[in-house]
């Protein structure tokens, strides 16, 4: 039973730009009464409480529910006790699918069609039924042309925008294609995107041990192939899935071996597994649009792709000194972009100052007086290098006790392209030919990036 | 024709009104209505859609409704569609100009093209005035009988639509028979779904007023159909759509089971979280009384779970761990390996981290509790305050599950002394509950609190505990009674009415162990509580001094008895509550943590939902006793995969200790191997590892209607005199048991006299043996669930009895464990009713 009663996409600022309301049995003003909650929510309840979850709420009998994309909110409202992942997952393929048809999804793009998205949203729900979240079917219920707008302009979005900065072998505006929208040359360009990302969770202890470590990754893929070709997407012969009679943390179990073993994963509902168990290959007709083929997890041991090394050291009665060493143990031809590495420091720490190594660029080091924290930034860190900081730490009291119990845990963001730390591979990507001149493009392309990557001091 | 120039910028809601640009719009579309100039659609297009952003960002455009009309008159497809979604909108407000619209939109109809037919049909359905519905009719029946599988999708829907503006129409049309024939026929899989969530509405809603319709309810959830909607392919939605309904059959015994779960175990590998919650919960209903296959259904979902939670939006990430929290808070030791899976990270939110603290405090035993510990003493000195707090108040739970008390108190103690106020506050609350529970610490623990100084403790909660604790143990404080005394002066300066209690009532202790010195602090006290403006201050001062003043050895004995140590504390959710929440799993009940009745009106509870006044009866369950006793603690944690419920019906057994005997293929290939172990222990009653009266539950839930013993039929059925049936179990029996006699009686005139109020019928009924779980309604319609019981056996009857005292008519629902004996007990229920009112 998932009845949804009204659906609306805010803007940042709490406009309605589209607005369906499917059932007529919400009163008037709840995209009011959403904004409202979903903007203050932190003065609701008492401050003392941790902030509660906005994902969903319900206000007088009225359900709310609601994904943030690309800036926008995504809501849908329902006074029926529905399945949240169902609303949930459903505002996410809507947003999709949107985007897939507008080439880009921002405020300007879906102000400039919303007739287009009204088109799409009244054929994805009927009377708060789901009818089809597929690209590929709603093609013949739209009649709009996508008005497009200029990409350059625009702030990536969607995990597979990070390949647009700083890696010039992609076609960065490939993503940001509409599939309905023709080139304007007149012909579409035959090709396909295969992305592999991956986000890593790491934690060190104080001692430099590895606390827990998870990868969670996702086989992500754009189709812009005419007339549904078959595809085979083969995969490590040594792929493993499911650690089946051992704890999942048992670390010694398969290092060495080289397989890769996933803990588990999932498909989406077109990939065909009938030879996945011989030879480790997915066959697919890739519907159009952007979608997730496969999603893992994996708690193997891999080797992390940074070693952090973090000291605090009283120095003085009001002084400490911090130095962080941050090793890259990647492959020299891999460069990791976007770096930043930050820790919190004592909250009687007044000043800081600090010393980096003679002759490093494109650093940025500062002292976050509000909240307290040391930031580290660096543009770009080649595999196999070590960096260092040294921080200089002024306190305005004398601190009773351990330091280090004030302060940390260091925390790093970063993105590596063309990195993954999993070993999952694409070997090849096969496209059933039609005819002996087709040869469409194929990008298989791998980035990972940081989730949750901390060491504790 | 080019657009005004105003206009160009965006609207907003900031615009007043946005009059003059409607007035402007209303006269563009006038001149544009009659004219057949070329390029008038795209003109018209740039006029329609700055309407619908009008509309859109809530200006009233409706006074634009006749010309909106007038310029429809289109092959443009594109216009055609905006302008049914603008009278869509606006119909129901302009009923008269809206029949302007039904003359074209019936046109439509009948187009050659589907697309447009399928279309005018959804917007003839959608306008929502009552007077149009005579012409829904005719093209809903061809909608329906359409080759078009597009147009009987939208037909379907449309039926749907019609029977809420007007349900007699819809029916006396028999749309639902035609429904029913395509659901069961139909070539394309959207139509049948689309048939199956409007006949669910609709048969439920007439299911009310209808025995008809609730038996077609019924019979959705019949072996024939779910087994046809089970073998065919749906999309993604629909899929969760027949999950659901899944959840509600009941098989008829365990290889039926078996095949429903070797037929679905794909759906856990499904991209889409829906999926695989919907088929979790099928999962999980239909083992429900089937303790080891169900321990592996809780194995087999872990990993498929986890998966779920780190990937897609933070959003579902949280929906999907709240299911997560609701399984480990059930089972927590089936997860007590995977404990490393909530380890808060750093950059999740709070509500996040909230979460998975209690799951950590939930699976810590014997063999993790040191690692846990030792994580949450991370979080403790976290810069999240609130999170901090969460994770010592963890640690402090841990440690009263009784594991590795020893270390966790020196953890707990060196909380205290990391002189962070917010850190020796919940330490504090900690270990005063701490040593209600393990009196033998406080040698320990009061060294420790005897050091902290009572001016660095401000939280009234930090403040009452450590009061506590020094009157309590006031003996072994040297301190004791000049730091009470210190904290009597200050009475005026204790904002906190519960500290001021707690200091009334530690003085008092103290003064029994010390009087000398603490005479002093007690005679102030004892004036400034007398003198107290909170009221329950004033009386608990004025009672001490007039107890005192009877007898001082009586006022010991009333103040500061001899205190047994408190063996659990009692958790805030009654059993009732969370099994009401499990039921409802993969619902908005779990990520609120509250059953559907406490926040959804009772029309949008669902088909199947279970009638409401039984809810009630819960909620009174929920002020359980602040202290349970230790037993029950000690069996809750061997069999936590039995419904709350029926653990007490199985307290008394000897506990199967056997954990999941044969190992479960978790791959995609897997079958159900246990399957013949639990058909054996299922026939034999008298196995070894099930007591007789334990497997006897086992099968009443299973509903196999096995005979244990065959007992000949007593043609004089007698009734347990002293009968009793706790709501949740009512319930469960209720959704789980087929209705066995579905009658009507006629009341005697007596009996309607008699029956002002629902009490009056269940006294009477009582004296029969035929109690009353739940009632409600006022006069002349009354609603009553009862139950009795067989006086010789656990044999249960559950009846629903809705009186009408306007036609003498009594309807009544029976749902028997025992099918054969229903009308042996119907012939007595009604025997019992006739009496009511006849002295």
């Amino acid at each position: 039973m998932a009845m949804i009663s009204q659906l609306f996409v805010l803007s940042q600022r709490g406009d309605n730009i589209v607005f369906r309301d499917y059932r007529g049995e919400v009163q008037k003003g709840s995209a009011e009464i959403f904004f409202r909650k979903v903007k203050f929510w932190k003065d609701d309840g008492d401050g003392d409480a941790p902030p509660a979850f906005v994902g969903i709420f319900n206000v007088d009998g009225v359900n709310y529910f609601h994904v943030r994309v690309s800036g926008l909110l995504f809501v849908a409202t329902t006074r029926v006790n529905v399945s949240p992942s169902l609303v949930l997952e459903l505002l996410q393929r809507i947003a999709r699918v949107i985007k897939d048809y507008l080439g880009v999804l921002n405020e300007d793009s879906l102000r400039k069609n919303f007739v287009l998205v009204y088109e799409l949203l009244d054929e994805v729900i009927d009377f708060g039924y789901v009818q089809t979240t597929s690209t590929e079917v709603l093609k013949s219920y739209v009649f709009n042309e996508p008005i497009l707008v200029d990409v350059a302009h625009v702030p990536s979005l969607g995990p597979a925008a990070i390949f647009m900065q700083g890696n010039k072998r992609m076609p960065g505006t490939a993503i940001t294609k509409s599939v309905i929208a023709n080139e304007p040359g007149g012909r579409r360009r035959e090709e396909i995107f295969v992305d592999v990302i991956e986000k890593i969770s790491v934690t060190f202890s104080a001692s430099g041990y590895i606390l827990t470590f998870e990868i969670d990754g996702t086989i992500q893929m754009k189709s812009y192939l005419t007339g549904n070709p078959e595809i085979r997407l083969a995969l490590n012969d040594d792929l493993n899935i499911g650690r089946r009679g051992r704890s999942i943390y048992d670390y010694s179990s398969s290092y060495g071996s080289g397989a890769v073993i996933l803990d588990d994963c999932n498909f989406h509902e077109s990939v065909h597994l009938d030879s996945f168990d011989i030879d480790r290959t997915l066959t697919l007709v890739p519907s159009d649009g952007e979608f997730s083929v496969m999603s893992y997890r994996m708690t193997q041991e891999f080797k992390p792709p940074f070693r952090i090394n973090a000291l605090l050291e009283a120095a003085g009665s009001l002084k400490a000194e911090v130095i962080l060493k941050i090793r890259a143990d990647f492959s020299p031809s891999v460069t990791a972009n976007s770096i930043l590495v930050q820790m919190p420091v004592p909250i009687y720490t007044t000043r800081v100052s600090f010393e980096l190594e003679p002759g490093t660029v494109g650093n940025t080091t500062d002292f976050k007086e509000s909240s307290k924290r040391l930031e580290w930034g660096l543009k770009k860190i080649v595999g196999g290098s070590e960096h260092t900081l040294r921080a200089k730490l002024t306190f305005a009291q004398e601190p009773h006790g351990n330091i280090a119990k004030e302060a940390g845990p260091v925390s790093m963001t970063f993105t590596i392209p063309m990195f993954n730390a999993s070993g999952l591979k694409v070997k090849y990507l096969q496209i059933a030919k039609k005819s002996n001149t087709y040869n469409p493009y194929r990008w298989v392309r791998y980035v990972t990036q940081a989730n949750s990557y901390v060491a504790r001091l | 024709m080019a657009p005004p120039a105003q206009s160009q910028r965006s609207p907003s809601p900031s615009q007043p009104s946005g009059k003059s640009e409607v007035s402007d719009l209303k006269l563009q579309l006038r001149q544009l209505a009659g004219s057949r100039a070329p390029g008038v659609d795209d003109s018209k297009r740039e006029l329609f859609k700055k309407v619908i952003s009008y509309m859109t960002v809530g200006i009233d455009v409706s006074s634009l409704f006749g010309e909106m009309v007038m310029c429809s008159a289109t092959s443009d497809i594109v216009l055609k569609k905006m302008c049914y979604l603008y009278v869509g909108n606006y119909a129901k407000v302009n009923p008269d100009l809206a029949l302007l619209t039904i003359n074209f939109l019936q046109r439509d109809c009948n187009d050659e093209d589907p697309m447009i037919r399928g279309l005018a049909l959804r917007s003839l359905c959608s306008l929502r005035v009552a007077n149009f519905v005579e012409y829904l009719v005719g093209p809903l029946g061809s909608g329906l009988k359409d080759s078009n599988s597009y147009v009987r999708m939208v037909a379907v829907i449309g039926v749907l639509k019609l029977y809420h503006i007007s349900a007699s129409t819809c029916v006396d049309a028999d749309f639902p028979s035609i429904l029913k024939h395509l659901m069961l026929n139909d070539s394309d899989t959207q139509v049948v779904a689309n048939c199956l969530s409007a006949l669910q509405e609709i048969w439920s809603a007439e299911a009310s007023t209808s025995e008809e319709a609730s038996r077609e309810r019924e019979a959705l959830i019949s072996k024939p159909v779910i087994y046809y909607l089970l073998n065919r392919e749906f999309s993604e939605w629909a899929q969760c759509l027949v999950l659901e309904l899944v959840t509600k059959y009941v098989p008829s015994d365990s290889s039926e089971i078996f095949d429903i779960m070797n037929l679905l175990e794909d759906r856990l590998q499904h991209a889409n979280g829906a999926v695989v919650l919907a088929t979790i919960k099928v999962f999980l209903h239909l083992t429900l009384s089937m303790t080891d296959v169900h321990q592996q259904v809780y194995e087999r979902i872990k990993a498929p779970l986890l998966t779920l939670v780190s990937s897609g939006s933070p959003e579902q990430s949280y929906a999907v761990l709240s299911h997560l929290h609701l399984l480990v808070m059930r089972a927590p030791y089936i997860f007590s390996s995977d404990y490393k899976h909530f380890y808060c990270q750093y950059n999740e939110p709070s509500y996040v981290k909230r979460l998975k603290l209690e799951m950590l405090t939930a699976v810590a035993n014997e063999s993790n509790t040191y690692e846990i510990v030792t994580e949450l003493c991370e979080y403790a000195a976290n810069v999240d305050i609130p999170i901090a707090r969460e994770s010592i108040r963890a640690v402090g739970k841990i440690a009263l599950q009784q594991y590795d008390v020893n270390a966790i108190v020196d953890r707990l103690l060196q909380f205290l002394e990391m002189e962070k106020d917010y850190v020796t506050a919940e330490a504090l609350v900690l270990v005063k509950d701490l040593l209600r529970k393990y009196p033998q610490w406080s040698h320990d623990c009061i060294a420790v609190v005897g050091n902290i100084s009572s001016k660095n403790v401000q939280e009234p909660k930090a403040k009452a505990a450590l009061i506590w604790m020094l009157g309590e143990y006031s003996q072994d404080m040297q301190d004791a009674p000049y730091i009470l005394e210190s904290l009597v002066e200050n009475w005026d300066e204790e904002h906190s009415a519960e500290v001021r209690l707690h200091l009334l009532t530690a003085v008092m202790k103290c003064f029994f162990k010390r009087p000398p010195e603490t005479q002093n602090a007690l005679g102030t006290a004892l004036a400034a509580g007398i003198a107290d403006f909170h009221q329950d201050v004033h009386d608990r001062a004025l009672f001490y001094y007039r107890i005192l003043q009877y007898n001082v050895s009586v006022a010991e004995r009333v103040v500061n008895p001899p205190k047994q140590a408190v063996s659990v504390f009692a958790d805030t959710q009654s059993s009732e509550i969370k099994d009401r929440i499990f039921d409802e799993f993969n619902s908005l009940s779990v990520v609120y943590q509250k059953p559907s009745y406490m926040f959804t009106d009772k029309e949008h509870r669902g088909p199947f939902e279970f009638s409401d006044e039984l809810g009630n009866l819960s909620i009174g369950g929920e002020a359980a006793d602040n202290v349970v006793s230790a037993q029950r603690v000690e069996e809750n944690d061997k069999d936590l995969l039995l419904t709350t419920s029926e653990k007490e019906e199985t307290r008394g057994s000897s506990n199967n200790g056997s954990a999941y005997t044969a190992p479960y293929d978790g791959s995609s290939t897997s079958v159900f191997a246990l399957q013949t172990h639990i058909e054996s222990a299922i026939s034999n009653p008298t196995a070894a590892d099930h007591s007789p009266q334990a497997s006897l539950a086992i099968d009443d839930l299973l509903g196999l209607g096995l005979p244990a013993a065959p007992a000949p039929p007593s043609p004089q059925l007698k009734l347990n005199t002293t009968a009793a049936l706790d709501p949740s179990t009512f319930q469960h029996k209720w959704r789980q048991l087929p209705v066995a006699l579905s009658q009507e009686y006629s009341v005697s005139p007596q009996g309607v006299a008699a029956l002002t109020a629902p009490q009056a019928l269940l006294r009477h009924m009582q004296s029969h043996s035929i109690h009353c779980i739940a009632s409600g309604g006022q006069s002349p319609n009354f609603k009553f669930f009862f139950f009795a019981q067989k006086a010789e056996e656990a044999s249960n009857y559950l009846v629903e009895c809705i009186i009408s005292t306007s036609s003498a008519k009594a309807q009544i629902k029976i749902k028997a464990d025992d099918q054969s004996t229903s009308q042996a007990f119907s012939t007595l229920f009604q025997s019992a009713l006739s009496k009511f009112g006849i002295p």
